[in-house]
């Protein structure tokens, strides 16, 4: 009797106090809500939201509704995160490898890389890149051309887009070109399991991956224009580029912070994945006659991924939560567009905040939940 | 191949090889030099994009004509080990060492030499460098905020105090040091806030009462991490042993906290402390905006602070459970006297990372209008009096943040390396 009351008087006790605190705070926001006569409810989310949004991948006018201002938010918000990872995620695995090298300067210049960087607030790199640096651009009619056809202004970044033709029938091919190089995979381990013979996969898959595509040119109809960014004059002394596609700065610096800041904790996750592979592995695998290469595929990779990956994931979701720092620059992102636009005009504080925070708790959850099946999945078995 | 032998030393033709290679090298760093520094490119005969190339190939022929593998000169082998292996090293460090060379003129020049500092006004600045006048004037903006100029010592003197307060555990005397938690956990925060309050709100003992509207710089960035981390650092323990409870009703309750707060990036946090919080709060009651923040920040911290714990409770071996069950303990002297202590020392460098990184995010306090020293800077930015000087604001905040989260990061690495215990 004592020992399940020991058992159940902390566990009813805290039920209380969390019953407590949650009821506390409803009737208060309750009768804060009576008297200032603002009403509960999702309805404004169907209502016209009239105003612009800057920067948006999909159509967007101010004729749109609120809830379609939050879907272009949300695009913003993952479109900086996506381009952000990938930059990070090469320059990490490039310093994370050199703070391994034998190379003095190498190993110490990119040690002094992750120290600076890791080392001074996102909030301030981000305001560093767009007040000073980018500001520091040359205006859009002195601007001198990158690679030939893009130009880096004070305004944004200019580069030439694509105009496709039957751009469905293209990615058809390409789809088709990916399915069967699984087949011809499948085929050629099952060949060397079973025969002993060796084909060379590489080189069909990327033959394979150069034709169809060509070959939906030629007979597919699908056909590809550039766009060129073209200097325009808008008045005596204002100019701008027409045409093309044009990244606002705010996107660049965004870009430019994240990824810089991100790297240098992804460069401390592949340098610890790495020497967390022991040496007796390296060389138990040349000692059963595998080749360098071999032995980096096989045996080294496979190890220092399971414990690269895990620790990199984490990375990526607080790049994608750090992305919401583009309201203080003013990135039309989900913050700015939806807890800062829509949340003024509406005024309905407790709605719009806690979408906002529930989204950006779905995509952490569900990416934790991904990575808590990888790692149960690649977790060693030990007998 | 062979066509390359005459590149390669071997130990009787090594001196002649190392004194040809040296003299490469050196005319190579001697072009670069007088590049960046005097401007005068000495190779300009040379056709096209050759001449820029030129100390590159240079240095790469003298760096492969003194690789040898074992030479008996003790400074050559070192050399050779170090940035020399091979073709592709040696490349490396050539682009290095000339990239450093090439930015350190313009770098230096726009910093120091044609940096101005004298002066008290925009006019002052004639130099193309950096304008320090700007940081001279602003200066205790940067550091106090819009706080009174003429009561700065009241924050000085609180900073000082409570910062030795913070050191009396060193100076305590044996017998009272099993009361250092209680006094770090407890009073110490107690009678911070005592000190922070009278002295820099003011409004008693003869002080003028200075609302927190004014506060601002570098010091209230200070004020909030400080608040923040010793309110977050029992917070976080007290879930990180909830998620370790047998009782499910404590285990999923802790569970949730913390998956919210570390599922939600700070600035919606902030977002909610200033926009939505208020509507919770009884009706004529009345909570300061920096009280609110506050609370949001070690609210969202104590989530992470208890993940870090957790990790060093469950890295500790079954053994030390049963060994104190077994003693006869209960759960909560098991904890305190058992648990906690190794289990802490265990978590002392992911601890510091917590720290440093809530250190980091305090800027952030911004976007709800909180004018530290990313605030300020902005203010200062737009002044009409003193456009055009983003870059110097932002560098110069960016070396303090430097400084203090690498000194951090350091004197958290010393710690670790102290209490290592043998296990």
């Amino acid at each position: 009797m004592n020992n399940i009351l020991k058992k159940l008087l902390p566990q009813v006790l805290t039920i209380l106090l969390v019953v407590f605190i949650f009821g506390f705070l409803t009737i208060n926001a309750q009768t804060n809500m009576d008297n200032r006569g603002i009403d509960f409810g999702f309805g404004f989310l169907t209502q016209e939201s009239s105003f612009d949004v800057q920067f948006s991948l999909i159509e967007y006018s101010g004729s749109d509704s609120y809830a379609r201002a939050f879907l272009v938010g949300l695009l913003n918000t993952l479109l900086v995160s996506f381009i952000s990872i990938i930059f990070c995620t090469i320059l990490g695995v490039i310093i994370g490898v050199a703070r391994l090298s034998s190379n003095y300067l190498i190993r110490n210049s990119a040690a002094w890389y992750v120290e600076f960087f890791r080392n001074i607030p996102l909030l301030l790199q981000i305001f560093f890149w767009y007040y000073a640096a980018l500001r520091a651009l040359p205006l859009p009619e002195k601007a001198n051309a990158w690679f030939g056809v893009t130009y880096m202004t004070v305004k944004g970044y200019y580069i030439p887009s694509m105009v496709w033709e039957n751009l469905n029938v293209f990615l058809y091919c390409i789809l088709a070109a990916i399915i069967s190089i699984l087949f011809i995979r499948r085929y050629a381990t099952k060949l060397r399991e079973n025969q002993g013979k060796q084909i060379p996969v590489l080189l069909y898959s990327l033959i394979i991956l150069l034709i169809l595509p060509i070959l939906s040119f030629l007979f597919g109809g699908v056909s590809l224009d550039f766009d060129m960014p073209t200097l325009k004059q808008l008045s005596k002394t204002s100019y701008i580029y027409e045409g093309g596609l044009s990244l606002p700065p705010e996107l660049i610096a965004l870009v430019l912070a994240l990824s810089l800041y991100t790297s240098t904790f992804v460069a401390e996750c592949v340098r610890a994945g790495i020497q967390g592979v022991s040496k007796g592995q390296k060389e138990a695998a040349a000692s059963v006659g595998l080749n360098p290469n071999q032995v980096l595929k096989l045996v080294i990779m496979p190890q220092a991924l399971r414990i690269i990956i895990p620790p990199t994931t984490n990375q990526y979701l607080n790049l994608t939560k750090n992305s919401s720092l583009a309201a203080a620059i003013a990135y039309p992102d989900l913050v700015l567009v939806f807890a800062g636009t829509a949340l003024m005009q509406t005024g309905k504080a407790i709605e719009i905040v806690s979408i906002t925070m529930l989204t950006y708790l779905t995509i952490s959850l569900s990416i934790a939940a991904v990575m808590n099946w990888y790692n149960k999945k690649i977790e060693i078995k030990e007998k | 191949m062979n066509a390359l032998n005459f590149l390669k030393p071997n130990r009787d033709n090594l001196k002649n090889h190392v004194l040809i290679g040296s003299f490469l090298i050196l005319v190579g760093l001697l072009d670069v030099i007088i590049n960046s520094f005097l401007k005068i490119n000495i190779v300009s005969f040379l056709p096209g994009s050759l001449s820029s190339f030129f100390p590159l190939i240079l240095g790469l022929i003298g760096l492969t004509m003194i690789r040898i593998d074992y030479s008996g000169n003790k400074n050559l082998d070192l050399l050779n080990k170090n940035i020399n292996t091979n073709t592709f090293n040696a490349l490396l460090t050539l682009i290095i060492i000339f990239t450093l060379i090439k930015a350190l003129p313009p770098s230096l020049s726009w910093m120091i030499l044609d940096a101005n500092i004298s002066g008290d006004s925009k006019d002052a600045c004639t130099g193309t460098g950096a304008c320090w006048t700007y940081i001279k004037v602003w200066f205790r903006r940067f550091m106090y905020g819009m706080y009174p100029n003429e009561f700065h010592w009241r924050i000085n003197t609180a900073f000082i105090l409570v910062i030795a307060l913070g050191f009396v555990g060193y100076f305590m005397k044996e017998n009272l040091k099993k009361y250092l938690a209680l006094y770090y956990v407890i009073i110490y925060p107690i009678i911070a806030y005592l000190v922070i309050y009278y002295l820099i709100s003011g409004g008693s003992f003869g002080l003028q009462w200075v609302e927190t509207g004014a506060w601002g710089g570098l010091s209230l960035t200070f004020i909030v991490s400080f608040f923040c981390l010793i309110f977050c650092f029992p917070l976080g323990m007290i879930f990180a042993l909830g998620r370790r409870s047998n009782l499910p009703a404590i285990k999923y309750i802790s569970i949730c906290y913390i998956e919210f707060w570390r599922g939600v990036p700070l600035i919606t946090v902030l977002f909610m402390s200033s926009v939505m919080f208020p509507m919770f709060l009884p009706e004529d009651f009345f909570m300061d905006k920096l009280v609110r923040v506050i609370i949001a920040i070690t609210l969202f911290e104590a989530a992470y602070c208890a993940e870090v714990i957790r990790g060093g409770l469950q890295s500790l071996p079954r053994g030390q459970y049963d060994a104190a069950k077994s003693l006869g303990m209960g759960y909560w002297k098991m904890h305190i006297f058992v648990i906690l202590p190794q289990a802490l020392k265990l978590v002392i460098p992911g601890i510091a990372n917590t720290f440093l990184a809530l250190v980091k995010d305090t800027p952030l306090i911004f976007v709800v209008g909180l004018a530290e020293i990313a605030g300020m800077l902005a203010m200062a930015k737009t002044n009409p009096k003193w456009l055009g000087f983003a870059m110097e604001g932002y560098i110069f905040a960016a070396i303090i943040f430097w400084i203090i989260c690498y000194a951090m990061s350091k004197y958290s690495y010393n710690l670790e390396a102290k209490y290592k215990t043998e296990r």
